[in-house]
């Protein structure tokens, strides 16, 4: 155990690309954490998802041990964070553990939203900043702008800002010391009832639940009985430790501390992130605040392409779920698609991640449905439903309102794309708020947009008008009642569950329209005319016809061969065997993934 | 397998080109084809065992390969007599006849030929002399078919054929004139590029030359052709719509110039229907010699190898260079029997798989959108260009159906 004036614990705050993975890096060399033979890139991203996409998914505490340069020996926490706006709650989590925060910036990008909008949360929750400018060695680098950006949004003197080079190493030495110089030790009990946070969990498969735990009062200590709070649930240490980074099992963890304990439970939904832990012979009276729980935002049906990977499927969710507390899941039935569940996301990449997953790690192939969010139906008599599925909305006449949930929406960008972005915004049905000069090239502003359409491919679309220089975050902003209906998309007149979807009444023309077009070049003709339309609440307002088939490919029997003309009718039988029917009309599995794909 | 049959062999010339009972009759023949891989030239679109000259000598390669046909024969088992004698190709018609006749020989040694036989080839319009007609013509054979594919020069050139529309109709008529019993003009539509207007002057210059029998392919674009690799470059690809409606200005101008539809793709005046194709439209039984060539002989279908140098090796061994065997159970043989036989517009006896058919759902399907129906005791596709979708359909059949 520590003295706990020896002791720091910080996270590393930054934009995706900026370099913080690489200063974590350079920390674990220079403290002596990792053998150079054993260096790799990235080396706390443990998944190969993670690595592969460059983000940071879990969190990750790691140990370092620090000499100053005049000799004294500290403790170092590393609290890894993801960088990304679907996990800013993980942010939070990390948060919750630490003492202060290096804020890093890349020099010739400049502060992002959701760094901004991190770095706020940081300050309120108390921590100290170190803000740093990375990159320095870029030819691009503009570390004077940068820091004049940086001083006007969390103010100090642009002189105090550490410049470094993480690739090279650069200025690296001066930010170890600066950390142990400015960021207070962490304060607590050391004698008092032990408390300690569970600020994540994970599951292994061979030791069963592991949490990270940040020490807050007393010490965890090997053997002990434990009590989570919240849960109430008692369990016998089996384990603790810390990472340096590859776990080492230690007798205890003290005041300040920060490690993993490992009880045995193989139940996840047992140990709560948030919960605090507490020695069940000498229990705390009083819990440790908590934070603010992951909720899902983004909703979507996932379904396996083949009905028979059903069993499989749930498999791979309920295994998926035990290192991701964020995913929410049940089962539903489309008549399109057959079985499968409606699943719950933080948002758009979080979503995206957990579908590669599924079909990378357990060899699913999946068909998605549109995302959506949650909206609340208020019916007549005053009930309120919760729709997560367009499927869920009452029918309009039992209506009084709908209400959708709106977001507080931060975009950081250069000023010649202010006039894009507002339009955009204001597509997307969003009401213009304040507007700040971080310098005079770039520039915060803040909106109020229905979450509805953040989800779609708002961020695509802002990347994309602003040439990539514009950045987003967003937080949740209640609900609001708003026009809304659902589209329904009929084929030959039998409604398609799979393709209905909740829009803007003024977006239901052009959702309408640009899937009855996608499905008519999509399904292949039959034997008759089929007409596909949209509809809302029983009226039509779009329609397209599949014109009947007139001729099939006619392979000639020739020579006698009917060996062969048989056999390539029995390669189309079982294309055919792989549609599936709705009502008259054969659609092949590829037309529904190619309908649903929602960044064509 | 002739059910409802009641003309004897002979009898055929009498009955209807579309008629059920020559449909059924027809399985009883015996014919033979015989494969003559020889081109000039591989046309962009056709995937069949062919040998241009860049692969072997033709004039030593020819006699040669007659020659191993002509052993081929000797090993097929006695049968007999034949009812009808195809010689396909490639082109037959791009060797020395004397080879043709040599082959033909061979057959009528082994097997013996019916007196009212068809013998038959095929022939490329820019072959065609008077000597050569006379010469075929002198050692028996009763019919040609010319690949005319189409009278538009353009056309032509994109199909990358060698002959001029004037050759064409100048060997239809010199083979007429000189005494084949039957000629017979092949056509291919809808290849890309050809207006409507071309299709139609075709067909119209088709009729017009008076053929005994007329066949109109659809351009499909084969895999690992020419034309499949252009169309997977860029090239625009057959249209269907474009294909059914030549289809459908055919399907009304040859039975207005008395030319009776009676499979899908062929016309024919009474007493000149195709006796060879009539008979394996009818799962009627033929030996087949030669590269690639396809045997349907005591229930076992049987291929032979498709390289010339494999072949030739085989029978200078002394067996036959067979590439497969299949021997089909009695459900697949039903099932087959429906495919082959729907293509005919006399249908077929509906049997068990007849019956399977229109009671399982697709069927019904078929049915209710007029592509299958019922016709007295026959099953009949009448919509001939979905005849594939009819077959799909017999091919997801299963013995428990009925």
């Amino acid at each position: 155990m520590s003295d706990l004036s020896r002791i720091r614990n910080f996270s590393i705050i930054a934009h995706i690309d900026h370099g913080k993975s690489t200063l974590a890096d350079r920390f674990l060399q220079r403290t002596g954490a990792v053998a150079e033979r054993d260096m790799r890139n990235q080396l706390l991203d443990t998944m190969d998802i993670e690595r592969e996409r460059g983000i940071t998914i879990k969190a990750n505490a790691v140990r370092l041990r620090y000499r100053t340069a005049n000799g004294a020996d500290y403790v170092l926490h590393l609290i890894d964070t993801p960088g990304h706006v679907d996990f800013s709650y993980e942010v939070s989590r990390s948060l919750a553990a630490c003492e202060g925060a290096v804020l890093l910036v890349d020099a010739s990008q400049g502060i992002e939203a959701q760094t901004l909008a991190n770095a706020y949360l940081a300050i309120e929750s108390g921590l100290e900043i170190i803000p740093v400018i990375n990159k320095i060695d870029l030819p691009a680098s503009d570390p004077g702008r940068v820091a004049t950006e940086i001083v006007g949004v969390i103010g100090g003197a642009a002189n105090d800002i550490i410049r470094v080079s993480a690739k090279t190493g650069e200025g690296v030495d001066e930010l170890l010391e600066a950390i142990v110089a400015h960021l207070p030790p962490p304060q607590g009990d050391p004698a008092g009832p032990t408390r300690a946070l569970v600020f994540d969990s994970y599951y292994d498969s061979y030791r069963g639940v592991v949490c990270s735990v940040r020490v807050v009062d007393g010490a965890l200590r090997n053997g002990a009985r434990m009590r989570f709070l919240a849960t109430g649930l008692e369990a016998d240490t089996a384990e603790i430790g810390v990472l340096t980074p590859t776990p080492t099992p230690v007798k205890a963890l003290g005041t300040g501390e920060v490690g993993y304990l490992i009880t045995g439970v193989k139940e996840i939904d047992l140990i709560r992130v948030g919960d605090t832990v507490t020695d069940a012979t000498v229990p705390a009276a009083q819990a440790l605040a908590g934070y603010r729980e992951p909720k899902p935002m983004v909703f979507s049906g996932l379904f396996p392409a083949d009905g028979d990977d059903f069993e499989r499927l749930r498999e791979a969710l309920d295994k998926l779920r035990l290192n991701d507390s964020a995913l929410v899941y049940q089962a539903e039935t489309s008549r399109a698609l057959g079985f499968g569940f409606r699943c719950g996301f933080l948002g758009l990449l979080h979503m995206e991640i957990v579908r590669e997953r599924l079909e990378r790690e357990y060899g699913l192939d999946l068909v998605a449905t549109a995302p959506s969010v949650e909206f609340r139906a208020r019916l007549t008599g005053g009930t309120e439903v919760v729709v997560r599925s367009p499927q869920d909305l009452p029918d309009p006449g039992r209506l009084t309102s709908v209400v959708e949930p709106y977001v507080k929406v931060m975009i950081i960008t250069p000023t010649e794309y202010v006039g894009t972005v507002m339009e955009l915004v204001q597509q997307r049905r969003g009401t213009i708020g304040d507007m700040t000069y971080l310098t005079p090239e770039r520039v915060e502003l803040h909106y109020r947009v229905p979450l509805a359409e953040i989800v779609f491919d708002f961020f695509d679309q802002l990347k994309s008008r602003t040439r990539g220089y514009a950045s987003l975050d967003y937080e949740p902003d209640g609900y609001d009642a708003s026009d809304l209906v659902r589209v329904d998309i009929l084929l030959n007149g039998v409604p398609v569950d799979a393709f209905s979807t909740i829009v803007h009444r003024e977006k239901a023309y052009g959702y309408g329209k640009a899937m009855v077009e996608r499905l008519r070049q999509l399904i292949p003709r039959q034997l008759f005319d089929v007409p596909v339309q949209a509809t809302v609440g029983g009226r039509i307002i779009a329609r397209e016809t599949i014109k009947a088939k007139r001729k099939d490919v006619l392979a000639k029997c020739y020579g006698g061969d009917i060996t062969r003309k048989r056999k390539l009718l029995e390669k189309q039988k079982e294309g055919k065997r792989r549609m599936k029917m709705v009502g008259q009309v054969e659609v092949p599995q590829e037309a529904f993934i190619s309908a649903l794909r929602i960044d064509e | 397998m002739s059910e409802g049959a009641t003309a004897a062999p002979g009898q055929w010339m009498t009955l209807a080109p579309d008629s059920t009972g020559l449909a059924d009759v027809a399985a009883s023949w015996r014919s033979a084809y015989v494969h003559i891989p020889f081109c000039r030239r591989r046309c962009p679109y056709c995937d069949f065992a062919v040998v241009t000259p860049s692969e072997i000598p033709p004039a030593s390669g020819e006699e040669k390969y007659a020659a191993a046909v002509v052993a081929e024969i000797d090993m097929e088992p006695p049968w007999g007599p034949l009812d009808a004698i195809n010689f396909g190709g490639g082109t037959p018609s791009a060797v020395d006849p004397a080879n043709l006749i040599r082959v033909l020989a061979a057959l009528r040694n082994r097997f013996g030929i019916a007196p009212d036989a068809e013998i038959s080839l095929e022939a490329n319009p820019e072959d065609w002399s008077e000597e050569w007609g006379e010469t075929l013509v002198a050692a028996g054979f009763t019919r040609v078919s010319w690949g005319v594919q189409s009278f538009d020069p353009g056309v032509l050139a994109a199909l990358g054929r060698a002959h001029s529309p004037a050759q064409a109709a100048a060997a239809v008529a010199g083979s007429h004139r000189i005494g084949f019993g039957s000629v017979s003009i092949d056509l291919i539509l809808g290849t890309p590029g050809e207006t409507f207007g071309s299709w139609h002057t075709t067909v119209e210059t088709a009729v017009a030359c008076a053929p005994h029998h007329l066949s109109a392919y659809s351009l499909t674009v084969e895999r690992g052709t020419a034309l499949s690799r252009a169309v997977a470059a860029g090239a625009p690809a057959p249209d269907p719509d474009d294909q059914a409606d030549k289809y459908e200005l055919l399907a009304v101008a040859a039975p207005g110039a008395g030319l009776v539809h009676y499979e899908v793709s062929n016309f024919a005046l009474p007493g000149h229907v195709c006796r060879y194709n009539l008979s394996t439209w009818a799962q009627g039984e033929y030996v087949a010699f030669g590269l690639g060539a396809h045997g349907h002989r005591n229930g076992v279908r049987r291929n032979n190898v498709r390289r010339l140098g494999g072949y030739l090796d085989g029978i200078a061994a002394g067996h036959r260079p067979q590439a497969g065997a299949e021997t089909s159970g009695p459900w697949a043989r039903e099932q087959e029997r429906l495919l082959l036989g729907l293509r005919r517009r006399a249908g077929v006896f509906p049997g068990l798989g007849g019956a399977a058919l229109t009671e399982s759902g697709e069927g019904q399907r078929l049915m209710a959108a007029g592509v299958l129906a019922v016709n007295e005791d026959r099953l009949v596709v009448a919509r001939p260009l979905l005849t594939d979708a009819v077959s799909i359909a017999v091919l997801s059949l299963s013995p428990r159906d009925c």
